[in-house]
This record gives structure tokens, C-alpha cells and sequence, in this order.
């Protein structure tokens, strides 16, 4: 039972450090225990899914990671480095993106103001430093630049409307501009779940192209043949724990249904698990 | 809106709205894209038709006049245009505007103080009844529909209670504050006054700063997706908050160019301003909805009010006629922002 449940390398032993790790962590609202000490690990270059039932703590997890919410206890690290965001901004200061399942685009500005909302560029000289001038021109060309980087090929005119653009490309429109501020980690919060079939197949090639530029992403989703598509790893969460980290190589859609409600069971030490790579 | 081009990488949704434009989906984007055009076509209608109905209307005495006769709606409606942008509105705006130049003309008269420092004054109490509303709307949440009904009633007392019912008439004026009632000739016998000028002043700066400025692009967001305003990290109450004040500040500079208008200080007057102040703006192709709709949109849209104003009475015809044709435009500007509004290019 328990070899299906480990990872190619297991144990301890790897000298690769995470990219953005958990440990311990705990929150509780009153008497409901959302995060019972939970730990996460991310590591360099991974798409990790974190999957679990309603009510297991998984958003309450990302939220914690994401600076959304503070946890009680417990202590996080990025890059090795002990962090605690009272903020999104903090977090985001510190390159970690988040990408909303709502389509969190202003839907009557366009693609390169959405981009870069909240972080608009000045023009440089008197213009900028004086008249507060934005550099839309550069910031137009930037965005571009992004969208071709990320192989986002439909979307030209980042003049046009984000209202404009099918729910796929909005949702395109947001991995950009995570990809163009997240520096660290993109951490992508049920980005399908308003989407259709199509266009969620968009989004997941979008993902696999942040892979294979090198940018580790933390992909929260309730869709196991997604999850499977895509992950090189996957976080099980359940009762506010970390109940197992598997591959899904080795691991079959039903034996993670089952870590997931509990029906089967992965012992401690396998949960501590190195990364894929 | 695409080009044709962008087929590539098999993000081919595109296709989905290349083709199927039909004219009249082609003129909704075009009205999307530029809110101010329908306004536009508006005013040149009402100015050809009150130009063949009587020949005293072009007159360029009669068209100076019709912009002396907008100013204070005008500015009025600029710090409306603000607020709207953000799905919020103010009710209270021309209290606020009287009320400040109520302080104005009794600080410099009764108290003695000297014409600038009071006008400066009387604009900060706009200033502040301003934050006062952004307050009520960001701190206590509650909706700015609510929040401006109490505080129109609430500045409007506190108007008459300061001015003790009395008007300040214009030998009682300070030099300063009738400064903007005097009058500028222009080329080809258009009489304007500095008022104007302000006026005008004030719409070139803040169409540049709602369109140049980080701080413009805030206050579309902000009226058009506040959560996706926030996830993008704005703070969202504080660009309200600043929004309120600034709109506050233009009440302030509204009450300085109603005093040059009616070369007085009358705690009676601007009654319906507020009103008129947002029929500029919804007449203008601004959306109550917030998010959408430019400055100069409302700079029209309180051009064609003071033409059916002047254009009526010019020509002789009854008054009534004026609320007629006023009210029958607001509603024919807002069902075309509904409609405008489902453009999906």
C-alpha cells in the first residue's frame, strides 16, 4: 500500500532546498480548525498541485502562503529564508504571484493597464517625475513582449478591452501578469473552474510553458484529470494536514480520491517527502 | 478589434469574434470605445436645430453666454464625473458648493479676513465636507447614495445657519472672490469670463490625470471591478477616500465660480444643482455603473444642457419644454449605456 503512495526519490536525503516551504502551520477561526499543523514544500522548477476535499484547508493554506491570511503558528520560508507576509502585497513584494479562479481583470481596461495595474511604469524624465506621466507605450510593448513570450500568440492589441476577450484569454491575460511580476513562485488558485473545456486547455499549456521556463507554480484545482495532465507533484490535504506527496506516475486517480476522504492511509514517514528531480 | 493575424499557437478562440460583426455591433464597439462621440452627435443636432429656429441663437454674444451660463454646472459635474467613475454619486455636491461659498464671501466680509486666504479657506471646507462623505462611504460602508442624501441636508442646515438666511450682494464682496466674474473678450465677439477660463482649466488637468496618472487608472478600476482592483494590490478605500476630497475641492472651486456668476453669496442658491450636475455626466456617456466614461463626455453633456437652456428662452418657447427635452435625454443616454455596455466587440 505504502509503495504507491512515494515518490521516485523519498526520504530526507535531498540537499535541494524549497523553493517556498510550510512548516507547522496553524489557523483556526473560533472552534474550526482550518490548518491543523500543516507542512509544503515546493521545489525549484516543479508545477506542484494541491488537491483535498472542501473544508480540508487547502485554500486556507494557499491563502497563508499567498499573505492573504496570517497563520497562528508555524513558520515559512522562501528561498531558505524565514518570511511571514501580514499582507498580498508583502508577498507579492517578494515574487510571489497568485492568480484567482474569479477572473481578476477589470473587465473595461485593457490588456497592458490589467497587467500592470497597481504596479503602472512612469515615463522616465520631468514627464514622470513631475507630471506623474505613465509610460502606456511602454508598458503596451512590455505586455506584449510577455504575451509572446508565454506563447499567448491571439492576443496582439494590448489597447483591446479586457471585456473583449473570451474567458480563457482573461484568464491568460492574469497568468501573464504573474509571470511578469512573480520572480519566485505563481501560484494559480482553481484558475480553470470558470472556464470551459477549450479554454482550460489553454490555461494548462500556459502552465506547462511557465514549467519549462523554470518557474516553480503552485496549481490549486478540484480537477483530477487536470491535476494528472500537469503536475509533477501532488499535495494531498486533508483534516488541515498534509496527508501524503505523490507523483502522478506512480499513483492512480483512485488511490488519491482515497488519501483524499481518508479511506487510505500513508504513514508519517512517508510524508516528508524530497523533490521529484 | 483583433488583428487577423493572431492565429497562432492553436489559441484559436480568437476565431470566435472575428467574423461575426454585424454594423450594429461594429457602431456599439465604436460608442464602447469612445463614450463621449454620442454626446458629441447630440450637441451638433441641438445646435443646428436651435440655430434654424431663430437667427439671435449663433449669435456669438448668445454662445459666449451659453458657456458663462455652464460654467458652475460644468465644474460642478467635473468632481461628479469623479465620483461616478467609481459606481458611487453625490448628492450633496451643490450643498457643498454653496456652503463653501457661503464661507468664502462671510469670512472675508464679516470677520475681516483678506480675499485670498478666505477663498482658500471656503475651497478647504469643501475639501473637508468631501472627506467627510469618502469617510462615511469607506469607513463606515455605507452606499454613497445614502451617505450624500444625509449630508445634503446636513450642509445645506448648516449653510443657512451660517449665513443666518442672509445673502452677501456684491459691493460687500471681496475683489478676489468676484475675480472670476469678469469678463474676457475674445476673438470674434465671444464674451467669456475667468470663470470660464477656471472651468475649463480644471477639465484640461484632470482629463490629463484620469488618463496619465497611476492614480486615474486607480479610480477606473476601482468603479469598474473593486475586488480585481484589489487583487491587483490598490487600496481601494483610499482611492475613494482621495476621490471624495478631490471632488470635495472642485465643489470648493465650483463655489468660487458661482459667486463670479451671480455676483453674490446667497445660501438659497444652487438648488438643483446637484441634479444638474449629474444629468451633465449621464448626458456626457458616463456610466452610473462606474469604470467607463471620460471627462470631456461631461463637459458636453453640460454644454447641451445649457444649449436647450438658452436655445429655449432665446427662441421664445415655454421653460417646461426644457425639462421635457432634459429629462427625455437622460433616459435615452442611459438606455444607451445599457446597451453599450454588452458590447463584446
Amino acid at each position: 500500500m505504502t509503495e504507491t503512495t512515494t515518490t521516485t526519490t523519498g526520504g530526507g536525503t535531498s540537499t535541494v532546498q524549497p523553493v517556498l516551504e510550510g512548516r507547522g502551520l496553524v489557523k483556526t477561526y473560533g472552534r474550526v480548525v482550518a490548518l491543523d499543523g500543516a507542512d509544503f514544500a515546493l521545489y525549484p522548477g516543479e508545477v506542484l498541485a494541491v488537491i483535498g476535499d472542501n473544508g480540508a484547508g487547502k485554500s486556507t493554506l494557499i491563502k497563508a502562503l499567498s499573505g492573504a491570511e496570517i497563520p497562528d503558528t508555524g513558520e515559512m520560508f522562501l528561498d531558505g529564508q524565514q518570511v511571514s507576509f501580514k499582507r498580498p502585497n508583502e508577498a507579492r513584494a517578494m515574487g510571489i504571484e497568485t492568480v484567482y479562479q474569479t477572473l481578476a481583470v477589470a473587465p473595461a481596461l485593457d490588456i497592458a493597464t490589467n497587467m500592470y495595474l497597481g504596479r503602472e511604469i512612469r515615463k522616465t524624465g520631468p514627464l514622470g517625475s513631475v507630471l506623474r506621466m505613465l509610460d502606456g507605450a511602454g508598458m503596451r510593448k512590455a505586455a506584449k513582449a510577455q504575451m509572446t513570450e508565454l506563447g499567448i500568440g491571439t492576443l496582439q492589441n494590448m489597447a483591446q478591452a479586457v471585456e473583449t476577450l473570451s474567458g480563457g484569454q482573461r484568464q491568460a491575460v492574469s497568468v501573464a501578469r504573474a509571470a511578469a511580476f512573480g520572480s519566485r513562485v505563481i501560484i494559480l488558485d482553481e484558475p480553470t473552474a470558470a472556464l470551459g473545456v477549450r479554454e482550460s486547455a489553454q490555461v494548462l499549456r500556459l502552465i506547462q510553458n511557465l514549467r519549462e521556463r523554470g518557474m516553480p507554480v503552485i496549481l490549486i484545482s478540484h480537477n483530477m484529470p487536470q491535476v494528472f495532465e500537469v503536475a509533477d507533484r501532488i499535495h494531498v490535504q486533508r483534516l488541515g494536514k498534509r496527508a501524503a506527496v505523490i507523483t502522478p506516475k506512480s499513483v492512480s486517480i483512485t488511490d488519491v480520491v482515497a488519501i483524499m476522504t481518508g479511506a487510505l492511509q500513508v504513514p508519517a514517514e512517508d510524508q516528508t517527502l524530497g523533490p521529484v528531480r | 478589434m483583433t488583428d487577423a493575424t493572431a492565429t497562432t499557437a492553436g489559441y484559436d478562440a480568437a476565431e470566435e469574434f472575428l467574423d461575426r460583426q454585424s454594423p450594429i455591433q461594429r457602431l456599439q464597439g465604436i460608442l464602447h470605445a469612445y463614450p463621449w462621440l454620442s454626446p458629441a452627435v447630440v450637441l451638433v443636432i441641438a445646435l443646428i436645430i436651435f440655430s434654424s429656429i431663430t437667427s439671435l441663437f449663433a449669435q456669438p454674444g448668445n454662445l459666449g453666454t451659453i458657456t458663462q451660463q455652464t460654467a458652475v454646472t460644468a465644474t460642478l459635474a467635473l468632481g461628479q464625473t469623479l465620483i461616478i467613475l467609481t459606481a458611487g454619486i453625490d448628492l450633496s455636491c451643490g450643498a457643498v458648493m454653496v456652503f463653501s461659498s457661503m464661507v468664502m464671501a462671510k469670512l472675508a466680509f464679516d470677520q475681516g479676513v483678506a480675499g485670498l486666504p478666505a477663498l482658500f479657506l471656503g475651497i478647504l471646507v469643501g475639501g473637508i465636507a468631501g472627506l467627510i462623505n469618502g469617510l462615511l462611504v469607506t469607513r463606515v460602508n455605507l452606499p454613497p447614495f445614502i451617505v450624500t442624501l444625509g449630508t445634503l441636508g446636513i450642509f445645506t442646515s448648516l449653510t443657512l445657519l451660517y449665513a443666518t438666511g442672509r445673502t452677501v450682494r456684491n459691493r460687500e464682496l471681496a475683489d478676489e472672490l468676484k475675480w472670476l466674474g469678469k469678463p474676457v473678450l475674445l476673438p470674434g465677439g465671444f464674451t467669456i469670463t475667468y470663470g470660464v477660463l477656471v472651468m475649463i482649466a480644471l477639465y484640461l488637468v484632470f482629463a490629463y490625470v484620469l488618463r496619465y496618472t497611476a492614480w486615474g487608472t486607480h479610480v477606473y478600476a476601482v468603479g469598474d471591478d473593486p475586488d480585481a482592483a484589489r487583487l491587483a494590490g490598490i487600496q481601494v478605500n483610499r482611492v475613494l477616500l482621495s476621490v471624495y476630497a478631490t471632488a470635495g475641492v472642485i465643489f470648493g472651486i465650483a463655489g468660487w465660480v458661482l459667486i463670479g456668476r451671480v455676483n453674490a453669496a446667497s445660501p438659497n442658491s444652487g438648488i438643483d444643482a446637484n441634479l444638474d450636475s449629474i444629468t451633465a455626466v449621464v448626458i456626457g456617456g458616463t456610466s452610473l455603473f462606474g469604470g467607463r466614461g471620460r471627462v470631456f463626455g461631461t463637459l458636453i453633456g453640460a454644454l447641451i444642457v445649457g444649449v436647450v437652456d438658452n436655445g429655449l428662452s432665446v427662441a421664445g418657447l415655454d421653460e417646461a419644454y426644457k425639462r421635457l427635452a432634459i429629462g427625455t435625454l437622460i433616459i435615452v443616454a442611459v438606455t444607451a449605456d445599457q446597451w453599450i455596455r454588452r458590447a463584446r466587440a
